[in-house]
């Protein structure tokens, strides 16, 4: 080899090594703080372990197993699936119907815009401890404590008053309402955005070949939004059957038997009965489940897409 | 008469929509007027008096949630980790972007997709492996073991986010620096970063809402109160047997208005930020 060559190899050979350098911090933080746990979760969920012990005790697929017989867990899948259900109706097309109104000339369009989009803003824990105290039940020096009990009271609906988180058959029903409220802003901003990036002419088209509000809304609207509907039911999706801090936020420990949600489960196994590796049998299973729905999703919308 | 029917219908129609729209909007702000009207009661009052406006105003609540609640310290502690936090991504995952996008070296798509997988991969539960890794590296309890596990949890979306960003950017000025002699380091620096502003703004808008608002790690690795930041602190209220609400809704009061206000300043970009930076995955 002469020596042109090998002082241009190892020329190459430092160039390669400056770049890659540029990726070392992120690579290094991304291996230890996720591929490591990515890896150790499925490890873990073949455990049994307290989380302290030295030792931790093989057994198989006995984690899974037991989950599948476990009522609780099938429990907290429902009342997930619950509040993504309340989150994709009521809110998705409460956003909507609000995208809908907002998508035209109109006055405080920018305020509305901001407004509706302060309660994404907040923390789950902030939301959570408001509304707690907004639906508050109870009485002192007969009053109603909480505000809505209180204006209940005051409009004569006194048969409405509720021990709202209290009650098992309205906690959960609190809680979606609660998420669909600090959630619908996220919906009616990508709706908004949508709509305004139909072109007007269509419309007026449609209207040339007679077409009503209805029709309108049937086929032009709705054809058009249809991939950004797709986007904002899978990140409902994600985002609902994942959310629980809002959750803690309200019940704390109580009527778990009514209100708990996958990820609480998750909790409860490790901090509550230390069993971090049925905790993390039922991290993968519920992983893989949330994989499979986002996966339906997407195969129904690129179907839809097509007619 | 045809013309005025149409213009009546017309206002009606406005007319229905404002409200609409109002009373969505309402429904956004009343809550929060709430939590601050509730923060400015005492313990003898807040149980029974409900005008609008309580009839004896005192700002006592905040002293206490700030000295005695420990706010004070939990503010500075969120502030802290938020800044640090978002720094770090910003620089850490610009280079990584630039390299990825501009640069040449072996590995470089399979390191690129290991990142867009982690974007594609939902991993609930990740707390937990996380959570016995952190104790075994003695990082559980510790400030910089907490703000470690906070750049991950931003790093992905950002370096995709930036890296699409540089594709789409002429290379015109980066080839003029490199003729000039300028090292890869400064390029970026100097070129690189000025660049891709825009979508640097988006980032840092989208992970310091993430970093101001985590909970879990923050309650499942921080044990000590010196250490907590605004959420977890709150969270001490919710379970204990009577809860001081006043002294809460200043609590709350405190959590929620920075965030609202640099929300409300940078509105124009903070809209796009979020969007944004939810749709990438």
């Amino acid at each position: 080899m002469s020596n042109a060559l090998v002082k241009q190899k190892s020329s190459l050979f430092h160039d390669n090594l400056t770049s890659f350098l540029f990726i070392v911090p992120a690579v290094m933080i991304f291996s230890v703080f996720y591929i490591y746990p990515f890896c150790d979760i499925f490890k873990l969920s073949l455990h049994e372990w307290n989380g302290i012990d030295l030792q931790k005790q093989f057994v198989g697929f006995d984690n899974f197993f037991e989950l599948i017989n476990d009522n609780d867990w099938w429990g907290s899948l429902w009342h997930a699936g619950f509040i993504t259900l309340v989150a994709l109706t009521f809110q998705n097309l409460l956003a909507f119907a609000l995208a809908f109104a907002c998508d035209r000339e109109l006055k405080m369009k920018n305020f509305y815009r901001v407004v509706f989009f302060i309660p994404p803003v907040l923390s789950e824990v902030v939301v959570g401890l408001i509304w707690t105290w907004i639906l508050y039940s109870g009485t002192q020096s007969a009053e109603h404590i909480g505000l809505l009990n209180y204006f209940l009271d005051k409009i004569h609906l006194q048969h409405l008053i509720n021990n709202w988180l209290s009650n098992p058959k309205t906690a959960l029903p609190c809680i979606a309402i609660v998420h669909s409220w600090k959630g619908f802003g996220w919906g009616f901003i990508m709706f908004l955005a949508g709509l305004q990036t139909i072109d007007r002419q269509l419309y007026e088209a449609a209207k040339v070949d007679g077409a009503g509000y209805w029709g309108m809304l049937t086929n032009v609207t709705l054809p058009m939004m249809t991939p950004v509907i797709c986007v904002v039911v899978i990140l409902t999706i994600l985002g609902s059957m994942q959310a629980f801090v809002l959750i803690i936020s309200m019940m704390g420990n109580g009527l778990a038997d009514y209100t708990s949600v996958p990820v609480t489960q998750i909790l409860d196994a490790m901090v509550g009965s230390k069993r971090f590796g049925y905790a993390c049998a039922q991290g993968v299973s519920f992983g893989l489940i949330l994989i499979m729905i986002s996966f339906s999703v997407k195969i129904v919308s690129d179907k839809l897409k097509k007619i | 008469m045809k013309t005025n029917k149409y213009r009546m219908l017309q206002l009606l129609g406005s007319v229905i929509i404002h409200a609409f729209l109002m009373v969505a909007a309402i429904t956004c702000l009343f809550p929060l007027f709430w939590m601050f009207r509730s923060s400015l009661m005492s313990l003898d009052t807040i149980f029974t008096d409900k005008s609008i406006i309580p009839a004896v105003i005192n700002f006592n609540n905040y002293v206490t949630a700030w000295i005695e609640g420990g706010f004070g310290i939990y503010l500075w502690n969120s502030i802290l980790y938020t800044v640090v936090v978002v720094t770090g991504i910003v620089i850490i995952s610009s280079l990584a972007a630039f390299a990825f996008s501009r640069l040449e070296f072996p590995g470089k798509n399979f390191f690129f997709i290991m990142f867009l997988a982690a974007m594609m991969i939902p991993l609930p539960g990740g707390f937990v492996p996380l959570y016995v890794l952190m104790t075994k590296l003695g990082l559980a309890n510790t400030r910089i073991g907490y703000i470690l596990c906070m750049i991950n949890v931003g790093l992905s979306m950002s370096i995709i986010l930036l890296k699409t960003f540089f594709d789409k950017m002429p290379t015109d000025l980066e080839d003029a620096a490199r003729i000039d002699g300028c090292s890869k380091l400064r390029i970026w620096w100097h070129v690189g970063l000025p660049l891709t502003k825009p979508a640097i703004v988006v980032i840092i808008i989208f992970n310091s809402l993430n970093v101001w608002n985590e909970y879990i790690l923050a309650q499942l690795l921080l044990n000590e109160n010196s250490l907590m930041p605004l959420q977890t602190g709150l969270m001490k209220f919710q379970g204990s047997h009577s809860v001081d609400y006043p002294v809460l809704m200043a609590g709350l009061t405190i959590a929620a208005v920075p965030i609202i206000f640099v929300f409300l300043a940078m509105q124009k970009h903070s809209l796009k930020g979020i969007i944004t930076g939810a749709t990438v995955g």
